[in-house]
């Protein structure tokens, strides 16, 4: 008997725990421009998307993806990936069958030319006309037929004030100084780490000769020892706790890690950087296009996008946006470069695959080395 | 050997089709992607092109070896004392053994992190009292600490159930018999816990030398293990699920070896806890 009482206080403490740190989520007042239907309430939309890339309701934010099931009835089934090679090697086995897909522009490229993308009929999004024109038909979507813009930015070093000095070198170089030993951190992933390397070399970003990938595989040989370690997500922790001084990252998370420790600061390289471009696409496997499209324009939404904007803290394609003096990011320098501040930028492309699995294993020889 | 009831025969029948369906199907899988190409025709090439990752075998293998040897150090007196102590701190210690192993494993590791990072504790700890921080983490001393703190606790376990079993009587004949403490650990002890220890290194042996997620996170991915390449392979999509595939066959045959050598050294089916 006391056994079992003791097994019911336990449940019930961890009840009350988890019901206490919950919390309810409280609605907004939406001023929608959109029209939407409860037609498709109780059907499910799978959602695939970069971990930390919408508006959850923490901090007393929107929670985009409540609200879109509260208004259309539809439940969105939200599951996370951390790169777009994680990403098309699920969506490429069909496994799970997702209707939204956020990848980044060389993945679109290779997804619609592997067929796994369908056209997303842009004339039935009512909010399509706040994108700007500047990310509207880029190289991997002349036709404005596949995808729909999410989100911009720009890769650039971010540095830690009492580590390094002030003055440092406004260059991919200082990954490889000696100065730096075990200080730096570089990607955890193939095309960005190639990357810091193909600026320095003063490369295409997209070349497909063999000789380029080769030389620039040695320049990363050459800095590993260098390096304190490759990271990718544990960048966040590394330079918010002057574990690491110096990391490549993308601009927007840099704002992100300055919110927690303002001794960062960032500078774009004078080599030139990678631009890059997420966008909202329907994988051809979708089950529920209609929910889909329908989610698509809730996300264009200027309430929607800019509390997208402000959590993710990352550049918006979103004129309603961009243009919003309340925005968070407002004018934002670093987000929104004026343009005589504005690196030399490539995108990446979708490489031929001889030349993507060469650069492949070119990698896994820089880490077996 | 005695003939198996049916009904025994229909007890068993639900792990007999989990094995099959979790464990003999994945097999065969890996098998087929092993020794086909892309297109799924026969091949030997994937198993030919091993030789690239040398490096990661060799580092994983010594790596899982200087572990075990560790964990075997500090587990085997561990246990010996478990059992000379009284019952019910026994059972103590062995929940202190057994506590790490309700947080999960990807935690455990992640907590050496802030132990051993450059602003980490210690050094945190040295630079207040005066000294010289330490390069702790990101060495493969790190990769291989993770290795023996995650994987002790299976070592201790089954060293320490076999040495708990064994009869009371034998160590006093050996007494009387004029054996000393030493001798009757050497002599005694020692011989008969030896399917626990043997059962106890491939319990640490195997699932270091195929770690993955460790070295990444103490070894600061630039030590990369055969796990880490089998990982980062699988990660790039299907056009690699054919090398990964050869990959973890080798290392599970490299695996198997080393389990039928251990085996060699346990005498065949006495304590049978072998794997």
């Amino acid at each position: 008997m006391k056994k079992l009482l003791a097994l019911l206080t336990v449940i019930a403490v961890t009840a009350l725990s988890l019901c206490g740190c919950e919390g309810a989520y409280e609605y907004a007042e939406l001023n929608l421009e959109g029209e939407y239907t409860r037609e498709l309430a109780g059907t499910q939309l799978n959602v695939y998307n970069w971990g930390e890339y919408i508006s959850d309701g923490s901090d007393g934010m929107l929670d985009v993806n409540k609200e879109f099931e509260k208004l259309t009835g539809i439940k969105v089934n939200y599951a996370t990936f951390e790169s777009n090679e994680t990403m098309y090697s699920q969506i490429k086995s069909g496994g799970v069958s997702y209707d939204i897909i956020i990848p980044s522009d060389y993945m679109i490229q290779r997804l619609i030319r592997e067929d796994l993308l369908q056209k997303i009929d842009t004339s039935s999004l009512s909010n399509y006309h706040y994108i700007s024109d500047e990310y509207k038909g880029l190289y991997f979507d002349t036709q404005e037929e596949y995808t729909v813009p999410y989100n911009v930015g720009m890769v650039g070093i971010i540095y830690n004030k009492t580590l390094v000095e002030e003055d440092i070198e406004h260059s991919w170089e200082v990954l490889w100084d000696k100065k730096y030993e075990n200080m730096a951190l570089n990607f955890n992933n193939p095309r960005d780490a190639f990357m810091t390397a193909q600026m320095i070399l003063g490369q295409d970003l997209n070349t497909d000769n063999k000789s380029d990938w080769d030389k620039a595989a040695d320049l990363l040989k050459k800095g590993k020892k260098n390096l304190q370690s490759y990271a990718m997500d544990e960048v966040y922790g590394k330079m918010e706790t002057g574990e690491a001084a110096i990391a490549p990252y993308y601009a927007g998370d840099y704002l992100t890690m300055y919110e927690t420790n303002s001794d960062l600061a960032f500078f774009y390289p004078e080599e030139g950087t990678n631009v890059f471009i997420d966008s909202v696409c329907i994988p051809s496997g979708a089950l529920n296009y209609e929910a889909a499209v329908m989610y698509i324009n809730f996300l264009l939404e200027p309430e929607i996008a800019l509390a997208n904007a402000e959590y993710i803290g990352y550049a918006s394609p979103h004129t309603a946006v961009i243009n919003n003096q309340d925005y968070y990011y407002y004018g934002n320098e670093i987000l929104y470069p004026k343009k005589e501040d504005t690196p030399k930028v490539q995108y990446y492309h979708d490489i031929s695959p001889e030349i993507r699995s060469y650069y492949e294993q070119l990698w896994l020889d820089v880490k077996l080395y | 050997m005695k003939k198996k009831s049916f009904g025994s025969r229909i007890i068993a029948a639900p792990y007999i089709v989990w094995a099959a369906i979790f464990v003999i199907v994945p097999l065969i899988i890996m098998a087929y992607f092993a020794l086909t190409d892309a297109n799924g025709a026969f091949t030997l090439a994937n198993l030919a092109g091993i030789g690239k990752y040398k490096k990661a075998f060799a580092v994983s293998i010594l790596y899982a070896v200087i572990a075990t040897i560790i964990t075997l150090l500090l587990a085997y007196p561990m246990a010996y004392f478990m059992t000379k102590m009284k019952i019910s701190s026994q059972r103590m210690i062995m929940l202190i053994v057994m506590l790490p192993m309700w947080m999960n494993f990807l935690i455990r590791t992640y907590s050496w992190i802030t132990i051993l990072a450059n602003t980490g504790l210690i050094n945190t700890f040295l630079s207040k009292i005066g000294l010289k921080p330490l390069q702790l983490i990101n060495t493969p001393g790190a990769v291989i600490l993770g290795m023996v703190y995650d994987f002790i606790p299976y070592m201790i376990l089954p060293i320490y159930s076999v040495m708990s079993k064994i009869d009371k009587s034998l160590l006093e004949a050996a007494e009387d018999l004029g054996a000393n403490g030493k001798a009757r650990l050497h002599r005694v002890i020692f011989p008969l816990s030896l399917p626990g220890v043997i059962s106890g290194i491939t319990m640490v042996f195997v699932p270091s030398v195929s770690t993955f997620y460790i070295s990444q996170k103490l070894g600061g991915n630039k030590n990369l293990l055969i796990g880490d390449a089998i990982e980062f392979l699988f990660n790039n999509g299907p056009d690699y699920y054919n090398v990964a595939s050869a990959l973890s066959m080798v290392l599970m045959v490299l695996i198997l070896i080393s389990l039928a050598v251990m085996n060699r050294f346990s005498d065949g089916d006495e304590g049978g806890v072998v794997i």
